[in-house]
């Protein structure tokens, strides 16, 4: 069924569809609506399940936790500072291999307060094992949520699903609410093999010296690897039931282009329009959209950006030190290729600074002006 | 199994912890969790966060518990366990008894606040803190429930601890939750008989139970039962319960309290203490006895013997 | 039962998270001892405050009489100092 509905309100839809059994959450702006809405359908009896009113956002982590491994389908919440608080419980549901999801309101971090979007809570949530994938419509938000729970739970790792503060969080769109039964057939029930079950009593994460360590972060990772296949496979298998494909990336008019653009989030969205104008205007450039950030699309990268001329990474997230985090991770995806092309990071619209198709067509221009990268930092929009 | 006529024990026979577990000589700790799965039997699911008893349990892949154990961080005991509550009602598995496990530490300091989340939303888990009175898994330091004039390796003997300990069972029974206990490790059948009624009830339960430490206290491993009841007959450590936050019910009435000093003087962390201090000390334990007296609502004052 | 310590050489057969699959029974704590408490059955009134006191578990019941397990005693002593009949005793043990 066809519904206005706001991002955060997709986000809870998500769950319900999902048919979650346990929510553990705390508000923060931008994310509130979320969890006020699941709070509404959890008493209404529109959705089956427990809500545990925490008192902290590393509670709700924790509290997830608990329940994942129960074998509950678990679901939360939350943005920014309260995604800071969770960081320990994030490691503690990949290492635990306990597939929660978790909706991150993309919103920068304090100090300053500031309520406005950009991604650097959850890039720094980067080397948990946590799976990301980055939201560009409210649709896709609902439709993430049901395939994060889909793949988590085959690998047994958290994901997180993100949406831009405002943008996406507090702006309507028509968005399609899939039918539960042909939902149902998508993503059967959760039913883990090992569970906290007094008939059949296991201690789960005792002490673990160096001898097993090692591998028990090995195995993390091949899960995660095995996960680029997955998300591939159960976005396909949902473009067949609900008519809207998935992948780890997405290409938009990117089969001639010689400079790519590669976005993420809305400004990927925004960015698609610029795409149109500048081709309108005979430039050869394309966009790559990185829709899952953990695990990294590589090979998608590295396939789909040998031999072009120029590639061009917008980052609305800056990592302190080093700049632009997609850009960083796609240069070094691309290091050992041969052919590889020179890459320009430019930062913009960093808490929340409107990044309009005008700023993303200066950046195109810009990338194709220049011979070279002149730094590795790119500063867009920052009044100097 | 069947015993002979003449056979009588005490407590449950039935044993959940196993042998070859990996705790200290003499460790009260372990007979704490012997006890209480003893009364709470086979249908439980334990949560563990930092504390003794995630390395007693034993290393991976090893358990020396019957039940399912999680292991979870520091601060999370009382709201994982709401979680793993949440999970259970979820399934239809109501029948599970959900015990979150903690010491003092991950109580009374770091883990506070979710225990207060989960008693205000009087979440049906129980919680048994095993009071050692420091951080002794990570070498004796203090924690919040170290005792006044006690050596920690953090309150060093020329300035040993200056604070009082943490009145934790109050701060409990202010959240209003159906049932606050003490108990202590001298005195099985007490705590045993909590545990069974805290398992009986619908909402948060919380259980504080004595637990002496040799290494941390600097004890003998031989004394660890000796001292937990003196901790109780001294009045150092009364042994009651709160139901509702409001009905005080001493177990254990200690009429004639013995000097705290016996209960001191066993144990090295208050070799230093000066008598002027000892004498202090006894000031407040009787004091505070009294007042719990008559909080429980018995026309009762205690002082020591000399 | 336990099968003894398990230790993993391959990662595949490591279980996905830490996860118990055998007991600590492999672990003798036995030989963590150094003196050893024996009981003197003549005067023992087989009350089992002796059982209900050890934190290791180590002392079982047969026959209705307490009898302790060498192979995991810590020999911490608080059965010798509970005993109302004073009759369990300390022994050097001799390694």
């Amino acid at each position: 069924m066809k519904q206005v509905i706001m991002g955060n309100h997709a986000l809870s839809f998500g769950a319900m569809i999902s048919r979650v059994q346990v929510i553990a959450a705390y508000p923060i702006t931008p994310q509130t609506q979320v969890v006020e809405l699941l709070s509404e359908l959890c008493a209404d009896k529109r959705l089956d399940a427990e809500f545990i009113k925490v008192e902290s956002e590393h509670s709700a982590m924790a509290a997830c936790c608990g329940a994942s491994a129960v074998g509950a389908r678990t679901f939360t919440a939350t943005s920014a500072q309260g995604l800071a608080l969770m960081h320990e419980m994030i490691h503690w549901a990949v290492g635990g291999r306990l597939p929660v999801v978790l909706g991150n309101i993309n919103r920068a971090m304090g100090p300053p307060w500031t309520i406005w979007t950009d991604q650097n809570d959850s890039l720094s949530q980067r080397d948990t094992g946590c799976l990301q994938f980055y939201a560009q419509s409210n649709q896709e938000v609902l439709d993430t949520v049901v395939q994060a729970f889909k793949v988590s739970e085959q690998i047994l790792l958290p994901s997180m699903v993100i949406l831009d503060a405002f943008a996406l969080s507090h702006t309507s769109e028509v968005v399609d609410v899939p039918d539960q039964k042909l939902v149902d057939e998508y993503l059967p029930p959760f039913n883990p093999r090992y569970i906290l079950d007094p008939k059949e009593p296991h201690t789960f994460g005792g002490l673990t010296g160096p001898d097993g360590y090692y591998e028990l972060r090995y195995k993390i990772e091949e899960a995660i690897q095995d996960s680029k296949r997955l998300i591939n496979e159960t976005g396909k298998e949902f473009g067949e039931l609900f008519g809207r494909e998935y992948g780890l990336v997405e290409k938009y008019k990117l089969d001639d282009a010689e400079i790519v653009l590669i976005a993420s989030s809305t400004i990927a969205s925004t960015a698609r329009v610029a795409i149109d104008e500048l081709q309108e205007e005979g430039k050869k450039v394309g966009l790559l959209r990185v829709r899952v950030f953990r695990p990294f699309p590589s090979e998608e990268i590295r396939e789909l950006l040998v031999n072009r001329k120029k590639v061009a990474v917008i980052d609305r997230n800056i990592s302190f030190g080093h700049g632009g985090i997609f850009a960083q991770e796609i240069k070094s995806a691309l290091y050992n290729c041969k052919d590889k092309p020179p890459i320009w990071g430019y930062i913009t619209g960093i808490g929340g600074r409107d990044v309009t198709v005008e700023h993303i067509k200066e950046i195109v221009n810009d990338t194709i002006k220049s011979e070279k990268p002149e730094q590795d930092i790119l500063w867009k929009g920052v009044k100097l | 199994m069947e015993r002979g006529k003449t056979m009588k024990l005490s407590i449950p026979e039935e044993e959940l912890v196993l042998q070859g577990h990996l705790a200290c000589q003499g460790c009260g700790a372990t007979l704490c969790m012997r006890y209480a799965l003893k009364a709470l039997g086979q249908n439980t699911i334990l949560d563990i966060p930092a504390c003794c008893w995630s390395v007693i349990d034993g290393p991976f892949p090893h358990t020396s518990v019957k039940v399912p154990l999680f292991h979870t961080a520091f601060e999370t005991a009382a709201c994982a366990a709401s979680g793993i509550r949440a999970g259970l009602d979820a399934l239809g598995r109501k029948e599970t008894n959900v015990v979150a496990w903690a010491g003092d530490g991950g109580t009374f300091d770091i883990g506070i606040q979710a225990l207060s989340g989960a008693a205000e939303r009087n979440d049906n888990i129980i919680y048994i803190c095993y009071d050692n009175e420091a951080y002794m898994n990570t070498g004796i330091q203090r924690s919040s429930a170290t005792p006044y004039g006690a050596w920690t390796t953090t309150t060093p003997v020329k300035h040993f601890k200056k604070m009082p300990k943490k009145d934790l069972v109050r701060i409990m029974a202010a959240h209003r939750i159906p049932y606050t206990a003490t108990a202590c490790v001298g005195y099985p059948e007490d705590f045993i008989k909590k545990v069974k009624k805290a398992k009986e009830i619908q909402g948060t339960t919380f259980l504080h139970i004595m637990s002496p430490c040799p290494p941390g206290w600097k004890s003998l491993p031989e004394e660890t039962i000796k001292l937990a009841k003196l901790a109780v007959t001294t009045c150092y450590f009364p042994i009651y319960e709160i139901e509702n936050g409001e009905k005080y019910t001493i177990n254990k009435v200690i009429k004639n309290p013995k000097p705290v000093k016996e209960f001191l003087e066993r144990q090295g962390r208050f070799r230093h203490l000066t008598e002027e201090l000892i004498e202090k000390i006894q000031k407040n334990v009787i004091d505070s006895y009294n007042g719990l007296l008559k909080k429980a609502g018995l026309d009762l004052e205690v002082h020591v013997k000399e | 039962m336990s099968k003894g310590k398990i230790v993993y050489n391959r990662a595949k057969d490591i279980p996905l998270n830490a996860m118990s699959v055998d007991t600590m029974l492999f672990n003798k704590t036995g030989a963590w001892r150094n003196v050893r408490p024996v009981i003197d059955y003549e005067n023992c009134i087989c009350c089992m405050i002796c059982w209900k006191f050890c934190p290791d578990i180590s002392i079982y019941i047969e026959d209705d009489k307490p009898v302790i397990d060498y192979d995991y005693c810590k020999g911490c002593g608080i059965c010798v100092e509970e005993c109302p009949k004073k009759c369990i005793s300390i022994e050097e043990e001799g390694r």
